[in-house]
């Protein structure tokens, strides 16, 4: 008889998009594995995941990519946040931020691409880092989409190794996440 | 000079460390002797650090690491150590204390197969928000991450089932740590929290001092649990309460972890709304109370999902909306609003769609809400409560309940419950196991208390009862303990027999044997079509079995030896066991199957009443639906 009039929407069944959380966590042994326990017992995916110590040595600052719809999302940073060394998770996808990722391309070369590649480079705000007789070092930083365009673009020449951070993020403006951290 | 040799990093300092660690563990020296002064180590800390916790008992059992804390018990009397039989019964039975007295449990095993041990009974307490401190000893600091004797990597194993765990290198940590882990143990939402402590904490001498809870809580930054709800919500609620015409409120453990019982009644009889309960709620109203509407959910009472069905307003408290409880979310309670208040705040809108969500301890909303909850007059709802009493009468006239015990010639497994629980007045500590058992005790224990019926629900872990009604035979000495266990799940902890006798701890035994894996076989009856397999379940003589381990037991096959048996294992001093022969091929109804919803339940009452005969009960379940989930 499960012919019900009006059926209850499930958790979780709106549209996904890829979201940015930050999450300030004590720097501890171990506390990368809790993150990563969580996130898989959870069935929740990490797309990229950076982490440092900040400016105060007893924090570091982790910055997930996790696609999925806003409950989904919220899930994952609530049960983030549960952890007892987790001190602050907020997602900052919808705010004003800079957002950057770093990139290592090592590019195949010859001498007749060399410069090709050098001025692809170049027009992309990446530099050479390492100019070798076959191949060349590119290192990019800026925005992941303006990352994945440059990657297109030296795919040509053949990639023979390629190493990205995942992406970082700060809040424009004043604002500061780790001082809302309350101690 | 340094010598080369075939092991890595021979002749470096942290190689020496290890080679010492090693001959140690060898020696398994004593740190020194016990006439004259000794000095204080970690292990003496970790005792004082218990007791100034209020816990007065471990269940534990020894071995190589922790060795060095049983060679301080002796010097910490005020202490009672219970050695059990298996380290999961330590664990259940710390988790049967902390049930029954709401205070922290605590046990202790060794490392590798100790700490292993204890696995099943953190992950059962982990699924019940139950306050537990785990103890485990692990190997000497240098020889951990070398596959040491007896070294597993166990807090890589029970980080994802704890609510925090550590491991502790030095005894000068161990204050903190310990004070730490019961703090977090029973504040907030609580779980278990485990300890690996390495041999040379244990023995490493330690003036370090006893943290104030002001400092731990200091020491914990990210950890605020939030009590109080959102005012603004709470006026809500108030509002939508004074608005509804059908409204149920649905009782979960989190009510009895709140001790909020006393302000859930008051809101009931102010707003006149009939209480509902989970499986782990039972017990947040005494049953007999006119507000008291019954237990819900797969194999709840029917007219309770009804109720559920047809409400217009659900108030969820301390409770989480379980696949148990709903059945399938998308035609559950589809007329109603739900409110869901919770500690947990990742609790909600994880199974369903709160329409008004309350983040707080179940007592601080209650307190909130009482002064703006607007008296209800009852004859204002008197079609609804009119209604709710017809369905109740319906349901309760069904063939098995209140059948008088006798049916077929055989024992029925409600009306043993049921006289069981009346022994003692409807006032002893009832702990089940998991199956048909679980059920009937959760359908038929009739409690009037609360934290008198103790379950594992969340994880569902045969060979719970036994072990954790010692637990509560022991933290609340002047109630009647009963274990009402399967013959599957006894025979899965039996061995604590030996515990209970040895420590006299007077758990009183009902052991339903239905000579089955009762609820394999049901579900193999309804869901998989009478395709049986591995559920008839072979048991020892019982009576031979308490007379080889000393305990008295009688063996029951009659309605009419029912009172008496009982009456007699009431009356042993110490334990006893009542060998209940029930029926055969009973099944636990209603029951709603996997992935169905609450109005879909298989219901054989009030039909033929031929529910013993198999093969022949219900609509069939299609067992690859993705839904379905296995047996419980
Ligand atoms: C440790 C464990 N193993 C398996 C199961 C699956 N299971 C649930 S109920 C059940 C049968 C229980 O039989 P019994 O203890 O005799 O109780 P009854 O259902 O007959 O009352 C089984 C095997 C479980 N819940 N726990
Ligand atoms: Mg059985």
């Amino acid at each position: 008889m499960s012919t019900g009039s009006t059926a209850r929407s499930l958790p979780g069944s709106g549209e996904e998009r890829r979201h940015l959380i930050v999450a300030i966590v004590n720097n501890k042994p171990g506390v990368l594995n809790r993150v990563a326990s969580l996130m898989r017992a959870r069935n929740f995916n990490i797309e990229s995941l950076a982490v440092s110590v900040t400016e105060r040595s007893d924090t570091s600052r982790m910055t997930l990519t996790i696609v999925g719809d806003e409950v989904h999302v919220e899930q994952a940073a609530k049960q983030l946040y549960k952890l007892i060394d987790v001190l602050k998770v907020q997602d900052v996808t919808d705010e004003s931020i800079v957002e950057h990722e770093f990139a290592l391309i090592k590019v195949r070369a010859t001498k007749r691409t060399r410069p090709e590649i050098v001025s692809v480079a170049e027009m992309h705000r990446s530099k050479v880092v390492d100019l070798g007789d076959e191949a060349v070092i590119v290192e990019a930083v800026g925005e992941p989409t303006e990352i994945d365009t440059l990657v297109e673009l030296l795919r040509e020449f053949g990639i023979k190794e390629l190493v990205r951070t995942g992406s970082v993020v700060m809040s424009r403006g004043s604002g500061s996440i780790e001082e809302q951290v309350k101690r | 000079m340094t010598q080369a040799g075939h092991v890595p990093g021979a002749g470096t300092p942290a190689a020496s460390a290890a080679e010492r660690a090693r001959r140690d563990m060898l020696r398994d020296a004593r740190i020194t002797a016990r006439d004259g002064v000794r000095p204080r180590i970690g292990a003496d800390a970790l005792c004082e650090a218990i007791l100034l916790q209020g816990s007065d008992t471990i269940w534990g059992y020894p071995g190589g690491v922790i060795l060095p804390l049983y060679d301080v018990l002796v010097d910490h009397p005020e202490l009672r150590h219970i050695l059990v039989r298996h380290e999961q019964a330590a664990s259940h039975a710390a988790d049967g204390y902390a049930r029954a007295s709401g205070n922290v449990g605590v046990c202790l095993g060794t490392s590798g197969p100790g700490a292993t041990n204890l696995v099943t009974g953190i992950g059962t307490a982990m699924l019940d928000s139950v306050p537990l401190v785990v103890i485990t000893g692990n190997v000497p600091n240098a020889l951990i991450g070398k596959d040491a004797f007896q070294e597993i990597d166990i807090t890589g194993i029970t980080l994802p089932m704890t609510k925090h765990n550590y491991l502790v290198r030095s005894a000068d940590e161990i204050p903190h740590v310990i004070a730490e882990a019961f703090h977090l143990a029973r504040s907030g939402r609580p779980g278990p929290v485990h300890v690996d402590i390495t041999k040379d904490a244990l023995m490493g001498q330690t003036t370090a001092t006893h943290p104030s809870v002001a400092e731990v809580e200091a020491g914990l930054p990210g950890y605020k649990p939030k009590l109080d709800g959102h005012p603004r919500q709470i006026k809500l609620l108030a509002e939508a309460i004074a608005g509804a015409k059908r409204p149920v409120i649905l009782a979960g453990h989190g009510v009895l972890i709140a001790r909020a019982e006393r302000e859930l009644l008051e809101l009931a009889r102010a707003a006149h709304i009939p209480i509902t309960w989970t499986l782990l709620g039972i017990g947040v109203i005494d049953e007999t109370d006119p507000l008291a509407y019954g237990y819900m959910g797969m194999h709840g009472w029917k007219h309770v999902n009804r109720a559920i069905q047809s409400a217009d307003l659900l108030i969820g408290i301390g409770m989480r909306f379980d696949d148990r409880v709903t059945g399938n979310v998308r035609t559950y309670a589809p007329k109603a609003k739900i409110v869901h208040i919770d500690i947990d705040p990742a609790e909600i809108g994880k199974n369903v769609v709160a329409d008004l969500p309350i983040v707080g301890d179940a007592k601080h909303v209650l307190d909130a809400l009482l002064p703006l909850t607007t008296k209800v007059d009852p004859t204002t709802r008197v079609d609804y409560f009119a209604e709710l009493a017809t369905w109740r009468t319906e349901s309760e006239a069904s063939s098995w309940h209140g059948s008088g015990g006798f049916r077929d010639g055989v024992l029925s497994a409600d009306f043993v419950v049921e006289r069981v629980a009346a022994g003692s007045n409807f006032d002893a500590n009832l702990t089940a196991d998991v199956g048909q058992n679980q059920m009937w005790v959760a359908r038929y224990g009739g409690f009037r208390r609360a934290n008198s019926h103790l379950s594992s629900g969340g994880l569902g872990t045969m060979g719970f009862a036994l072990p954790a009604a010692m637990g509560a035979a022991v933290a609340v000495p002047g109630k009647v303990s009963w274990a009402i266990a399967g013959d599957g799940g006894f025979q899965m902890t039996l061995q604590e027999l030996a515990t209970i006798v040895q420590e006299r701890i007077p758990v009183k035994i009902a052991l339903m044997d239905n000579k089955k894996l009762g609820m394999i076989r049901q579900w193999q009856e309804i869901v998989y079509g009478g395709n049986y397999h591995s559920e008839e379940l072979a048991g020892p003589d019982y009576l031979k079995l308490c007379e080889a381990y000393g305990l008295p037991a009688w063996k029951v096959a009659k309605p009419e030896e029912v009172d008496a048996a009982v009456a007699a294992a009431l009356a042993a001093d110490g334990p006893a066991l009542i060998w209940f022969e029930i029926a055969e091929r009973q099944n636990v109804y209603p029951m709603m199957p996997a992935g169905k919803g609450l109005s879909d339940l298989i219901d054989k009452w009030g039909d033929d009443g031929e529910d013993i005969t198999e093969g022949d009960s219900g609509p069939r379940v299609d067992p690859t639906d993705p839904q379905s989930g296995g047996a419980r």
